[in-house]
């Protein structure tokens, strides 16, 4: 196949795709048992897109950072306070009186109308994209200078510190202190009325937004500068010795890196009902870390794969387990409160002992699928030469 | 480049698709059919019951749905519109946290429950107040006593009485009963619960003569914060935060000989305060939406209850006191067979249409819904805690 | 009051804490030191270690139950370091690394699967737990224990890895991982002796820790695990001085810090209080991030060259 045909096809499934997720949406009430579908689709949109700029430090540039959690709260806050409705704004900082006036999608959609306010959302997703990378940037003047383990230290501790700042309550008038933000605009907020019919749109903008930036890391991995990446993570002195210039390439990736997470904790923040910085911990990062170890460091596709996988079964393939009733065992001594969360942490631990590599390997899902399609050929021919000894 | 994609785009297709299929089975052959009741053949009626099981507030979450599991085991049928229905309830753990509230709030939601009871805590009530109200499916708080719960909804009601009442009942008994001067005010970071009760305190006492601070998540050093008390000579400690964090404040104020009375509100009328005080030299008064004792039938009936059944003596803390939030849990759960019966259907949205209109004469004093959704309720219990013997005393009665 | 007497219950209650930090940092910058891993599993150790005694005080009497803690905590370290690390020993750091957050993720869910997420509380210890006053500020006996505990110990450490045999693979293979196998070193040996001397210096401060604040919850081990490896780095990795050092610095700075608004309010400095309790665990972060920038080896640490 040409490059060409190559394409054509991906535009076709890739549009396939978003229809089949907006026929769903339309057909899918929120009390069906298949909303769950929904739920876990959008989360494990976010948390794609986050795996994927993590992957992007920590796969293909080789920075072990562990700060990703810190620039999701960035973005989760930076989107949540330009959102706001200014009517609701006394409600949402009861114990403050907000400083900031402003509302994207209310300023732009009081000019423009409904097209306004759907590009005010888009600024204030952008905005908090920037805003983590700025914060990326003047953290990593100090960082990016550690190595390998004071890195991820480091930038764990810079998460924290992060979290703290925006708890405190002398910043409550901008960030609400502790207390949680709500009334911002959701992801509820992508719907089309026409007439007395609505057309659901959430889950497809979710979606939609990820795969847009997902598209925009894979564009740039593939670029001049993913090659440069590479050469770091493969050897930094050899890399340096090519003139490439080590420290600045390291904190382009680590900016661009947290201006994905971001625009992750934006999108996260859409899928909650409210942000709050202390659910922004550490455990965060590590549960982002182990969805792009279990995908296979330095792919794409495995993270997007594993992140799937990772939210699905967290949040409703194995509830069961927590209920008293798993694949139709009822066994509610065994499987209470907790006991998913057991099963599913063993099932990292053997992934991570006995598949080191991950679902993917350091390889992408057309170059698996194609070996695969090829031995599947390879043995399909030979079922057919047996099967036609006989005869001949 | 754009194979990448496209290869992405495909397996999360896929996996939509298997999830989907998935998703309908275990849906039909999962917990649906599984009735609470003993009566076969009957419909079955979903009764939600979003609580903290584990985390922060785990403890006080189970004994609130054993006031819901002890009136579901008096009454596990109900007659909507001629038929007769078991009642199931529904139970999901919101953990506490309010990053994990709105999926186990989606969980009941797709489990086509006709209402929902809970919770205990605010914070988890408003973070996933709007899963529910997206779906259309009616609350009712059982003692989520921040005002910012039912404020701008109209599906989320409550049966307790809320903190702009409960502060300022506690600043006057401050007062009255102890002549207090200066108050020390412990909450927690971000907790809409205990945040918000302080600063009702604060606004009712004064906020001048009031020393407020904050504690993280997970914190376990309270060694430092009563030493604030003391070094601020502070009248009163109040700390209206959940049990979990109270029993290591109370072993610090003990540990460090803190002689002021600690005061607080509805969380730490528990089985939990009473045992972390025996035989220590403190002085603890709580609010409360219930005294045991108020009404003898029920008091008795879920004691037997609860020596008769193992898992429930374990979930009310290994002993048969009877915790306020238990009373309240068993008032919530009749509120929401009158709302099933009133609206003569399962169908959510028809409940939620006759719920403002339902009343209820409780244990806890009788039931009614304002217009924004809250209980009318006017009167609250304090009590003192009895180092010594451990139980709660009454003391008084008390309005605003 | 003086200022002294408004300062000291915050300096006991810092140097007591600081002292427990110091027994689990020692863990780390031990097996840092060996492996060059993060041992993001050490706290939990710790954590479990407070839920065995917990249960354990339920069926036996103390006399019995705190030998059997300490013995089956150090089992425990010697049972993650065989399952979760041996195999990885050849795979890239970043492996190894994920296998320890991995543990981490299982102890934790392990502990909130069979205390059913709920606070169980430690049993107090007779004598250590009472109360007591000391110049004027009343706490409990295991704050005045605590400290002089730790040095006892970590001399006692010192004098085992300066003067036994064991202890002298030790240092040589912290030195030089390659080369000591050369020299005929039974690596695996000295590997699960020094995840059972941490896991036993972690049960022993975990019992003061738990006798001071004695709530066990699963993440109860989390925070005070990375504050123990910060005092790790801020002293030095592989140094036990400045693992104790460090562990004191920081438990001490955490508790002025919470009592910082109140004292400066009380001696009249500020009027308002400025809300710095919030600061008192990001604080650790900040001090590890000014030695990171500017003695990235720690106060006590070698210097070390990366090789082409």
């Amino acid at each position: 196949m040409t490059k060409k045909t190559h394409r054509l096809t991906a535009a076709a499934l890739l549009a396939l795709m978003f229809a089949m997720i907006i026929v769903l949406e339309q057909i899918i009430k929120p009390t069906d048992a298949a909303a769950m579908l929904l739920t876990v689709l959008k989360k494990s949109s976010v948390y794609a897109l986050v795996a994927v700029s993590m992957n992007l430090l920590n796969g293909f540039t080789g920075l072990f950072s562990l700060g990703q959690a810190g620039f999701m709260l960035l973005g989760a806050y930076t989107y949540a306070i330009f959102t706001i409705p200014l009517a609701d704004r006394e409600f949402v900082y009861q114990y403050y009186d907000c400083v900031v006036h402003f509302s994207f999608p209310e300023a732009l959609g009081s000019i423009m109308g409904g097209f306004g306010a759907l590009l005010g959302v888009a600024l204030a997703v952008i905005l908090a994209g920037l805003v983590a990378a700025a914060a990326a940037w003047l953290i990593g003047l100090p960082v990016l200078r550690l190595k390998s383990d004071y890195l991820a230290i480091a930038t764990l501790g810079f998460a924290e510190i992060i979290r703290a700042v925006f708890q405190w309550g002398k910043l409550g008038p901008v960030t609400n202190a502790a207390n949680p933000l709500k009334n911002y605009v959701r992801l509820n907020f992508f719907r089309l009325s026409i007439g007395d019919t609505t057309i659901n749109l959430s889950a497809f903008a979710s979606v939609m937004m990820a795969t847009l930036c997902i598209g925009a890391i894979v564009l740039l991995v593939n670029s001049s500068y993913g090659r440069a990446f590479k050469a770091i993570r493969e050897d930094e002195i050899a890399a340096e010795a090519m003139g490439l210039n080590l420290y600045r390439l390291k904190q382009l990736a680590f900016c661009i890196s947290s201006f994905f997470a971001g625009i992750g904790g934006a999108m996260l923040a859409m899928f909650a009902n409210t942000v709050q910085a202390n659910n922004f911990k550490a455990a965060m990062t590590y549960e982002i870390l182990l969805i792009v170890v279990l995908g296979g460091i330095g792919s794409i596709s495995g993270s997007c794969i594993s992140a799937l996988l990772f939210i699905f079964s967290s949040e409703w393939w194995l509830r069961g387990l927590d209920s008293g009733r798993f694949l139709g065992i009822a066994a509610p001594s065994v499987f209470r409160n907790g006991f998913r969360l057991v099963v599913f942490s063993l099932i990292i631990m053997a992934v991570v002992l006995f598949f080191r590599r991950g679902i993917m390997g350091d390889k992408e899902l057309p170059y698996a699928a194609g070996r695969l399609w090829g031995r599947l050929r390879a043995f399909l021919a030979k079922a057919d030469r047996k099967a036609g000894e006989p005869n001949g | 480049m754009m194979k990448k994609a496209l290869a992405l785009l495909l397996t999360g297709l896929l996996l939509a698709t298997l999830a989907a299929c998935g998703g309908s089975s275990a849906g039909s052959g999962g917990d649906r059919g599984g009735g609470g009741g003993s009566a076969a053949g009957n419909d079955v009626v979903r009764i939600g019951v979003f609580e903290p099981q584990s985390g922060d507030n785990g403890a006080g979450g189970k004994q609130e749905i054993l006031g819901m599991q002890y009136a579901n085991f008096e009454t596990p049928t109900v007659v909507i519109g001629g038929k007769t229905y078991n009642v199931f309830l529904d139970i999901a753990d919101n953990q506490s946290s309010n990053d994990k509230a709105p999926s186990a709030a989606q969980t009941l939601v797709s489990n086509g429950c006709s209402i929902v009871l809970g919770s205990y805590g605010s914070g988890v009530s408003i973070a996933a107040s709007s899963t529910f109200g997206d779906a259309g499916i009616p609350v009712v708080g059982v003692t989520c006593t921040n005002p910012a719960v039912t404020q701008g909804n109209s599906h989320y009601f409550r049966i307790c009485f809320l903190d702009p009442f409960q502060g300022p009942v506690l600043a006057h008994f401050a007062k009255e009963e102890y002549s207090a001067k200066k108050a020390y005010c412990l909450a927690k970071q971000g907790d809409d619960y205990s945040v918000g009760l302080c600063n009702y305190f604060m606004d009712a006492f004064g906020r001048d003569n009031c020393v407020y601070e904050t504690f993280p998540d997970g914190t376990s050093d309270y060694s430092s914060y009563v030493a604030n008390a003391k070094t601020a000579g502070a009248d009163v400690f109040f700390s209206p935060v959940s049990t979990e964090a109270a029993a290591l404040i109370i072993d610090q104020a003990a540990t460090q000989g803190l002689t002021i009375p600690l005061l607080a509100g509805d969380t730490w009328d528990s089985n939990v305060i009473l045992n972390a005080a025996e035989g220590k030299h403190v002085n603890i008064c709580v609010t409360t939406f219930y005294q045991e004792g108020g009404n003898p039938t029920f008091d008795n009936g879920i004691k037997q209850w609860i020596n008769g059944n193992s898992q429930a003596k374990a979930n009310n803390g290994g002993d048969d006191k009877i915790a306020a939030v238990s009373a309240m849990g068993y008032d919530a759960y009749y509120v929401a067979l009158e709302a099933l019966k009133k609206a003569g259907s399962t169908d959510p949205a028809k409940v939620l249409e006759v719920l403002p209109g339902v009343t209820y004469n409780g244990v806890s004093g009788a039931i009614a819904f304002d217009n924004i959704g809250d209980a009318v309720r006017d009167v609250a219990y304090v009590k003192w805690c009895n180092p010594d013997t451990a139980e709660w005393e009454f003391i008084a009665q008390q309005g605003i | 009051m003086g200022l002294f007497q408004i300062i000291l219950p915050y300096l006991l209650a810092g140097v007591s804490v600081g002292g427990q930090y110091a027994l689990m940092a020692i863990g780390y910058s031990m097996v840092y030191g060996i492996l060059r891993l993060i041992n993001f599993a050490h706290g939990d150790v710790f954590m479990v270690s407070g839920l065995i005694m917990v249960y354990m005080a339920q069926a036996l009497p103390l006399y019995l139950s705190i030998p059997a803690v300490i013995l089956l905590t150090v089992l425990l370290g010697f049972a993650v370091e065989r399952a979760a690390y041996k195999p990885l020993r050849s795979a890239p750091r970043m492996s190894v690394m994920v296998s320890a957050i991995a543990v981490s993720y299982l102890l934790q869910n392990l502990a909130l699967y069979i205390t059913g997420g709920l606070n169980k509380n430690y049993p107090a210890i007779p004598w250590v737990s009472d109360s007591i006053t000391v110049l004027g500020a009343t706490t409990k006996r295991v704050t005045i224990i605590t400290p002089f505990l730790m040095l006892a110990l970590v001399a006692g450490l010192v004098v085992l890895i300066r003067h036994t045999k064991i202890g002298m693979a030790m240092r040589t293979v912290a030195k030089d991982f390659e080369t000591s196998q050369l020299m005929g070193i039974k690596l695996d040996r000295v590997i699960s002796f020094t995840f059972a001397i941490g896991s036993f210096l972690a049960a022993t401060g975990s019992m003061l820790y738990f006798s001071n604040y004695p709530g066990v919850i699963p993440t109860a081990g989390g925070m005070p695990g990375l504050k123990a490896f910060v005092a790790a780095v801020f002293g030095g990795i592989g140094s036990i001085p400045g693992a104790v050092l460090g562990g004191l610095i920081i438990g001490v700075c955490e508790s002025i810090i919470k009592g910082m608004d109140t004292v400066l309010v009380h001696l009249g400095l500020i009027r308002s209080p400025l809300e710095l309790a919030t600061f008192s665990d990001a604080f650790t972060f900040v001090l590890l991030i000014i030695i990171l920038v500017f003695k990235p080896t720690g106060l006590f640490g070698e210097k070390t060259t990366d090789k082409v």
